[in-house]
C-alpha cells in the first residue's frame, strides 16, 4: 500500500472535495492499483529518454521547421481585433450563481 | 512594542535579516496573454473576458508572442540567462478570482535564470567613508505567467457578505522576477526595487505603475544571528504598495523577528500583511499546506522555444540601459553622477537631453546649464524634471546665446526667472524680452569703468600698488551697474586697460 488514507485526505483538501468514508477507501484502493500499474514501467530503462511534457511536441509536428519555427503556429500576433471578440458582459455574466450587472460575486473572501 | 526600543539597539546588531524579492511586472502588451481580449486599465468590470481568460470549459490558450518577446527582453536587461525551450506548467490553488482553479505559470523549466542586478550600497561606507559601494543582487529566475483577476472586498452594497470579482485582469501577461536572499536591508531592498522599475522601463515592456498595479513585490524576509549560514525561518510580507512602504513594512518585520526569537520564541513560517497606517504586520490566517501548488506541465500549450535567431533579434531591441547610460553621460558631458541621474530618470529625458545637447555648439555647456540654474529652480518651484516650463531644446538654445557670447550669465539668470515665472520655454520668452543681446558698447562701458574707479580710489590704489586681484572687485562692480548687460570679458579687458 502506497497511498494512504491520509494521503487522500491531504488530496482530496487541496482539490477542495468533501470524500465519504466509503469513497475514500474506494480512492485509496484506486489510486493504489494505478500507482502500481505506473509501477510496471520501472523494468524499462529510461535513463536516456528525456520528459515528455506534451505528446504534440513530438508527433505530428512539421519536421522540417526547427527552433522556434517548430511551433510558431501555436502562437499569435498582439492583436485585438481579427480574433474572438470579447464577450459582452451580460453573456459573461450569465451562468454565474450570483451576479449584479456589473460583477460577479461571491461569498465574503475574509483576507485576514 | 514598548520594549523594542531598549532591547532592539543590542539586539539588532546580534541578528542579520536575510532578504527576498518577488516581483510582478505586467506587460505591455495590448491583449492577453493567451487570448485576444484587452488588457486596458480601467475598463468597466467583466467587459475584456471571453471564454478563456474566464476559465470556460473547453476553452484553449493560444500564446501572444509579444508578451515572450517583452518577458525575454526584461530578462536580458537584467543579465539573465534564456532557456532555449521553457514550458508552462499549471499552479493549482482555489481563489474566487481565479476562474480556471490553476494559474498557467513556469516551474521547473522557466524562461530565463541567474541574472542580476547591482546597486549602491552604504554598506561600504564603515570601511570607505562617503564612497557607496556596488552590490551584485542576484536574481534566481524570471518567469511568464498569467495574471488572475481582481477581488473588491468593500465600496459596493452587500459588501458585507459578499465579494465582487472583476476579470477584466485575469489573463493579463506577467513576469515574475525573483532575486536569490541577497538582499541585507530594507534600505537594500528599496534600492534594488528602484534600480529594477527603472531597467524595465527603459526596456519599455510595463508602465511599472504601483497604483494601477502593474508593478507589485511580496519581500521574504527572515534574520539570523550575525555569521550564522543557516537561514532562519522566513515569513512572506504582501499587500504593499509602495516601495516606501515595502521599506517600513520590512523595518517592522525584521524588528518584530528579533523580538520573538530574544523573547525565547519560534518564528512561523507564514504569509504577513502590511497594514500601512498602522506600520505594522500582520499574520494571515491561512492553511499550512497552502504551499502545495500540484504543479504539472501544462498540457494545452507546446513548450516555448526562444532560439537563438529570434534571442538575437530581441537582444538588438535591448536599449542602452540606465546605469552605463549614466557612465557615459558622465564622461560624454563632464557632468556630476548626482545630475546623470536626475536627467536619465525617464528614458525619454535622457533622449531629449542628449538630442539636445548633441545639437548644441557645446554640448557640456547644455549639460552644465542643466546642473547650476535647471534643477535649482526646478526644486525651489517643487517641479519634477519633466514638468519644466524651459525644456532640453530651451536649455540647448540658451547655451547656444551664450556660447556665442550674445547673452551673459547673468542675463540667462534673468531670462530662466522669467520663464518660470511666465510658465513659458526659454525661445518664447526671449523672444518676449526682444531678443536681448548684451552690450559690447566700449564707450558706454568706458564710462562706468571710469564711474566706478572714481568711486573706489582705496582699491585704485591697492591695484596699482601690486594687488591685480583688485581687478576682479572693479569687474564685478561695473557688471552690476550694467545690470549685467555687459560682456564680462570686455569689460575685464577695458577694466585692466584703464588701472594699467
Amino acid at each position: 500500500m502506497k497511498v494512504t488514507e491520509k494521503d487522500v485526505a491531504y488530496v482530496a483538501d487541496l482539490a477542495n472535495l468533501e470524500l465519504s468514508e466509503d469513497e475514500r477507501s474506494r480512492m485509496v484502493r484506486d489510486l493504489n492499483s494505478i500507482l502500481g500499474h505506473v509501477d510496471s514501467l520501472n523494468a524499462l530503462d529510461t535513463k536516456d529518454v528525456p520528459p515528455m511534457a506534451q505528446v504534440s511536441d513530438r508527433y505530428g509536428m512539421d519536421e522540417s521547421k526547427k527552433g522556434s519555427e517548430r511551433f510558431a503556429y501555436a502562437s499569435r500576433d498582439d492583436v485585438k481585433e481579427g480574433l474572438r471578440k470579447s464577450f459582452p458582459t451580460e453573456v459573461a455574466l450569465a451562468n454565474a450563481p450570483e451576479a449584479d450587472g456589473a460583477f460577479f460575486k461571491v461569498p465574503k473572501v475574509i483576507e485576514r | 512594542m514598548a520594549t523594542s526600543v531598549e532591547r532592539s539597539a543590542p539586539a539588532r546588531t546580534k541578528y542579520e535579516p536575510v532578504i527576498g524579492l518577488e516581483v510582478h511586472v505586467q506587460l505591455l502588451t495590448a491583449s492577453k496573454i493567451f487570448c485576444s481580449c484587452s488588457t486596458r486599465f480601467g475598463d468597466p468590470p467583466n467587459t475584456n473576458v471571453c471564454p478563456v481568460c474566464l476559465g470556460l470549459p473547453g476553452a484553449l490558450p493560444v500564446l501572444n508572442r509579444k508578451a515572450i518577446e517583452f518577458a525575454t527582453l526584461a530578462a536580458m536587461a537584467l543579465n539573465c540567462e534564456i532557456r532555449e525551450t521553457s514550458i508552462f506548467a499549471r499552479k493549482n490553488y482555489f481563489y474566487p478570482d481565479l476562474p480556471k482553479g490553476y494559474q498557467i505559470s513556469q516551474y521547473d523549466k522557466p524562461l530565463a535564470e541567474h541574472g542580476f542586478i547591482e546597486i549602491e550600497t552604504n554598506a561600504g561606507r564603515a570601511r570607505t567613508p562617503g564612497a557607496p559601494q556596488t552590490k551584485r543582487i542576484g536574481i534566481t529566475r524570471v518567469h511568464l505567467e498569467e495574471d488572475a483577476g481582481k477581488s473588491l472586498h468593500e465600496g459596493f452594497v452587500g459588501a458585507g457578505e459578499t465579494t465582487a470579482i472583476d476579470l477584466n485582469r485575469s489573463g493579463v501577461p506577467l513576469i515574475e522576477i525573483v532575486s536569490e536572499p541577497d538582499i541585507a536591508s530594507p534600505e537594500e531592498a528599496y534600492e534594488y526595487l528602484t534600480r529594477l522599475k527603472e531597467i524595465i522601463l527603459y526596456t519599455g515592456v510595463s508602465d511599472v505603475n504601483m497604483e494601477e498595479g502593474s508593478l507589485r513585490c511580496d519581500a521574504n524576509v527572515s534574520v539570523r544571528p550575525r555569521g550564522e549560514k543557516k537561514f532562519g525561518t522566513k515569513t512572506e510580507v504582501k499587500n504593499v504598495n509602495s516601495f516606501r512602504f515595502i521599506r517600513e513594512a520590512l523595518e517592522y518585520e525584521i524588528e518584530r523577528q528579533i523580538e520573538v526569537i530574544e523573547g525565547g520564541g519560534k518564528i512561523t513560517q507564514e504569509t504577513r500583511l502590511y497594514n500601512s497606517v498602522e506600520g505594522k504586520t500582520y499574520g494571515m490566517r491561512s492553511k499550512e499546506q497552502a504551499h502545495d501548488y500540484r504543479y504539472f506541465p501544462e498540457p494545452d500549450l507546446l513548450p516555448l522555444v526562444v532560439d537563438e535567431k529570434w534571442r538575437t533579434q530581441i537582444r538588438s531591441t535591448l536599449p542602452e540601459l540606465p546605469e552605463a547610460r549614466r557612465k557615459r553621460m558622465m564622461s560624454d558631458y563632464g557632468i556630476t553622477a548626482q545630475d546623470a541621474h536626475t536627467l536619465t530618470l525617464t528614458k525619454l529625458l535622457a533622449d531629449q537631453f542628449e538630442s539636445a545637447a548633441k545639437a548644441a555648439k557645446n554640448p557640456k555647456r547644455v549639460a552644465n546649464l542643466v546642473q547650476s540654474e535647471l534643477t535649482g529652480r526646478l526644486k525651489a518651484k517643487g517641479l519634477e524634471i519633466e514638468q519644466s516650463p524651459i525644456t532640453m531644446k530651451g536649455v540647448a538654445e540658451s547655451a547656444d546665446l551664450v556660447e556665442s557670447d550674445v547673452i551673459s550669465g547673468k542675463m540667462l539668470k534673468d531670462l530662466y526667472d522669467l520663464a518660470f515665472e511666465r510658465g513659458k520655454d526659454f525661445p518664447a520668452v526671449y523672444e518676449e524680452e526682444g531678443r536681448p543681446e548684451q552690450s559690447r558698447d566700449t564707450s558706454a562701458l568706458e564710462k562706468i569703468i571710469d564711474e566706478v574707479l572714481a568711486a573706489n580710489p582705496k582699491q585704485v590704489e591697492q591695484y596699482r600698488g601690486g594687488k591685480k586681484t583688485v581687478s576682479g572687485f572693479f569687474v564685478g562692480q561695473v557688471m552690476k551697474l550694467s545690470k549685467g548687460q555687459a560682456n564680462p570679458q570686455l569689460v575685464n579687458e577695458l577694466v585692466a586697460k584703464k588701472l594699467d
